[in-house]
């Protein structure tokens, strides 16, 4: 029983971080295509100012959760993944000291530097994001002691970098969108064309790894079981397809909303048909790692629901208010003021 | 090299960097709090200068203590998988309850500190850096209540195969962590008070913003004096709760070889690990590590050789390390004394003010020591008593280790350096004018 709120509760915290740092991973990202001027950069480092660390506190809670709840999971995954996750952390520690150097020097070749990083550090981990779940969608190579049979590049197959692509075009279109929602004028007319554009290249990519999904996983397994289930992808192509009709209509906040669902009810699609596998192994099913095998004890586990279910609520009300807060779009007094980036 | 050591280089390198920045972090956001409700309650402009100020200089140092910390938290699963699996059920949760409660609040409080200067009333903006302020030093409670268990484990049971949960309570309460919390903080306040002591020092040398730096000045003299006399006070009890369940490492803090009631305290000293003995041992106050270790002149302390060889922790690292922290506590205790008299006039004091801009970076190295006393102290155990550092290590090859390894120090070392010149740089640059 608890072992299957904690698993909920842990599709959850991953859900909410794409959903979150997808954007701000999405606008850096893009920066180097869609920024013509210092000025429209600013704008969208401003964009993320007062948001991108508090969402990627997701991450780090989605990784302490994995440890405090399935500690076996946590150790064979980051051991497993090495490579791949230092790779991440290296993206990461990259971008986030873009925010604070950027501006504390003048110069093109400083700020050029800064930003060369950021858009490594954005690009890097929703790539690496995208590839390491569908992995974990297709089964990791485990052996019965849990170790990783592989290196970095068995990561890299033909179904693990279309899953990349596919986080990469969703974060981007989810990026563009924020940006949209943050700007006025030419930018934002920009911003929402862009969307416009990727958001054909992610439906085209979204329906491949669906039908690449059937034939080389099970995860459809859970969804022939329980067709209730169905309601999740159904969500997230209605999803998808409303964001078309809102990016259309010029309706940015309705269309990253819509964009925002897409990417909860995508991810809710493959942690459903994991269930009850955290990470299932590709060699063989008797040494799949699941909610059973890699608990904590129930008392941890109660003790961590009691602590997720005071304070997750708590979290979301202070960071939902501000983002109605500081969500307005920026101006070009916003850009004057002496603090901002 | 194989995976264990480098990996203990590993770690050893990216905890010690992430604490070059977290010490700040947790007391510039408590005085940068002080001076901006200095400014709500007084009204006093200079007091909201001050907390952009020092404000400032805390973000650019904050950047990299965010950044270097979410290092600590992936390695425990990429470096030492036997450990997370075998301690996970409790140590897992305190790292799970530390973000909830305190890394969200934190990081979300600081964006909106920064961006709403002139978007809230004066004490509602005062509130945000309040929060700020309190969460970061949740996080270093929930941190070292975590730290503490690895120093004494307790409130647990083995089972399946692993240590479980048995007692929250325990581990929470668990008197090692509340000392290590406490003495940690402190050194943390003392940190930022001579920063900001030095940093004021050295535009009050040049007579710029006067009137501004020494305002700083004085609540950063009365903050360091205050923490620095605690420390020495609670470094002392920490030190006997070490005693107490860590006697290996107190011998080794004092390179003491032979058991003996009555031991007495050397005050200079020079260990010979291998021949297991001291190849120096000059000015003996007699009873006095009796007397420190377990309040009584007479009472019997451990030597190492009372203990097998492969429990005992490198001897020279853990003995030096504490000399360095003890003898620049004394120092400091001393150096804010001094600070705290002259904090209404410190510009009539020009050489204690050169003092103290020298001294900014001795509390880093006393932090540092002291850590360094802690962790290496406690070899060869991760888990003292229950589990060592060469059973926890994960399934790698020694070269993905060792590239990582590179990898971590080139690139923190870059960011390190251009940290430390932004710092340097904005704070020559001094407060905006006042209009
Ligand atoms: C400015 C910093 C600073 C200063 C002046 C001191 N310390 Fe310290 N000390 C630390 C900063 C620190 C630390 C970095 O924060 C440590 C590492 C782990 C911990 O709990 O605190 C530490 C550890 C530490 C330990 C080892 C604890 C363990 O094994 O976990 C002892 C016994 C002491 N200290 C004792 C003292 C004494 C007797 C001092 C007398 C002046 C002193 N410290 C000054
Ligand atoms: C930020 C302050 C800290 C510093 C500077 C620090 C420093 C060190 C050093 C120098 C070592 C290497 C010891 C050796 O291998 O001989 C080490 C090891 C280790 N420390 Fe810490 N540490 C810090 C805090 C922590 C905390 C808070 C935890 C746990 C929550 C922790 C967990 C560990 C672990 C797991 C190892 C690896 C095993 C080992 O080699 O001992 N450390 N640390
Ligand atoms: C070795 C164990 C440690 C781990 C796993 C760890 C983890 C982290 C992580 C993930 C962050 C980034 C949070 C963010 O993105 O906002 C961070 C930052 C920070 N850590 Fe550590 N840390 C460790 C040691 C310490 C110690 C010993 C202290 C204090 C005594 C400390 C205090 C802080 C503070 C104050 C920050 C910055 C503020 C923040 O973002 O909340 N950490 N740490």
């Amino acid at each position: 029983m608890f072992e299957t709120i904690w698993f909920i509760l842990w599709g959850v915290l991953w859900a909410v971080y794409f959903m979150l740092d997808g954007f701000d991973l999405g606008i850096g990202t893009l920066m180097p295509f869609l920024a013509k001027s210092d000025e429209d950069k600013r704008y969208m480092y401003n964009a993320m100012g007062p948001f991108w660390d508090g969402n990627e506190v997701w991450l780090i809670t989605a990784g302490g959760a994995t440890f405090a709840a399935f500690p076996t999971a946590y150790a064979i995954m980051f051991n497993g993944l090495y490579s791949a996750l230092l790779l991440l952390l290296f993206a990461l520690i990259a971008r986030g000291v873009t925010f604070e150097f950027r501006n504390k020097v003048e110069g093109s070749s400083w700020k050029g530097l800064w930003d060369t990083f950021h858009f490594i550090g954005s690009f890097v981990p929703a790539l690496l994001l995208g590839v390491a779940f569908a992995n974990i969608f297709a089964g990791l190579p485990l052996d019965n002691n849990g170790v990783f049979q592989g290196g970095l590049f068995t990561l890299l197959n033909p179904y693990g970098i279309l899953g990349g692509i596919l986080f990469v075009l969703a974060f981007i279109t989810h990026g563009a969108l924020w940006l949209a929602v943050k700007t006025s004028g030419e930018l934002r007319a920009r911003a929402l064309a862009t969307a416009g554009k990727t958001w054909v290249g992610l439906l085209v990519v979204a329906v491949l790894f669906l039908a690449f999904t059937w034939v080389h996983t099970d995860l459809f397994s859970n969804y022939i079981k329980y067709p209730v289930m169905w309601l999740i992808p159904i969500l997230a192509v209605t999803a998808l397809l409303m964001m078309k009709k809102f990016i259309a209509a010029g309706q940015e906040i309705k269309a990253w909303v819509a964009s925002a669902i897409t990417i909860v009810s995508i991810t809710f699609f493959g942690i459903g048909g994991l269930y009850p596998r955290l990470l299932p192994s590709s060699l063989d099913p008797k040494y799949d790692v699941t909610i059973w095998n890699a608990s904590s004890s129930e008392l941890t586990l109660k003790i961590m629901l009691g602590v997720a279910a005071i304070m997750v609520p708590i979290v979301i009300a202070y960071q939902a208010w501000v983002y109605v807060f500081l969500g307005k779009k920026l101006t070009e007094e916003d850009l004057k003021y002496e603090e901002a980036y | 090299m194989d995976v264990l050591m480098l990996s203990r280089l590993q770690f050893a390198a990216a905890s010690m960097f992430h604490f070059l920045f977290v010490p700040l972090t947790l007391g510039l956001s408590v005085l940068t709090a002080i001076y901006e409700t200095k400014y709500v309650t007084t009204g006093d402009e200079d007091y909201k200068r001050a907390a952009k100020f020092w404000g400032k200089l805390f973000l650019i140092n904050f950047a990299l203590g965010v950044v270097t910390g979410i290092t600590l938290e992936f390695q425990f699963g990429t470096n030492w998988s036997s450990y997370s699996k075998y301690v996970g059920d409790v140590f897992g949760s305190l790292l799970a309850i530390e973000a909830t409660l305190a890394f969200y609040l934190e990081s979300t409080f600081i964006g909106v500190w920064v961006f709403t200067w002139n978007k809230v009333k004066p004490k509602t903006h005062a509130l945000f850096i309040w929060l700020v302020a309190i969460a970061s030093n949740v996080s270093a409670l929930w941190i070292l209540i975590a730290n503490g268990w690895m120093q004494h484990p307790v409130g647990y049971v083995l089972r399946n195969g692993r240590a479980e949960l048995a007692d929250f309570i325990a581990v929470i309460t668990n008197k090692f962590a509340i000392y290590e919390f406490l003495h940690t903080v402190s050194g943390a306040y003392i940190l930022s008070g001579f920063f900001v002591m030095g940093v004021s020092a050295w535009h009050i040398l040049r007579n710029n913003e006067l009137e501004f730096f020494k305002k700083s000045f004085r609540i950063a003299a009365t903050f360091a004096l205050v923490f620095a006399l605690f420390e020495i006070f609670n470094g002392h009890l920490h030190g006997a709760e070490v005693a107490e369940t860590q006697p290996t490492k107190l011998a080794a803090m004092e390179s003491h070889w032979e058991t003996k009631k009555s031991a007495p305290m050397y005050l200079f000293l020079i260990p010979d690990e291998e021949n297991e003995r001291n190849s120096l041992e000059l000015f003996p106050i007699p009873g006095m590590l009796s007397m420190l270790a377990y309040h009584s002149p007479s009472a019997e302390v451990k030597g190492l050789k009372d203990f097998p060889k492969d429990e005992r922790p490198p001897v020279g690292l853990t003995f030096f390390g504490f000399r360095i922290m003890v003898g620049l506590g004394f120092l400091f205790g001393l150096l804010t004394i001094l600070a705290w008299l002259k904090r209404n006039a410190p510009e009539t004091a020009p050489a204690l003010l050169k003092v103290l801009i020298l001294a900014i970076p001795l509390p880093y190295l006393a932090i540092e020591a002291g850590w360094v006393v802690a962790e290496v102290g406690r070899q060869p155990w991760i888990v003292y008593g229950l589990m060592k550092t060469k059973d926890a290590v994960s399934v790698l090859a020694s070269s993905q280790v060792l590239i990582s390894l590179i990898a971590f120090v080139a690139f923190y070392s870059f960011l390190g350096i251009i940290d430390f010149y932004l710092l340097a740089k904005y704070a020559r640059k001094g407060p905006e004018k006042a209009n």
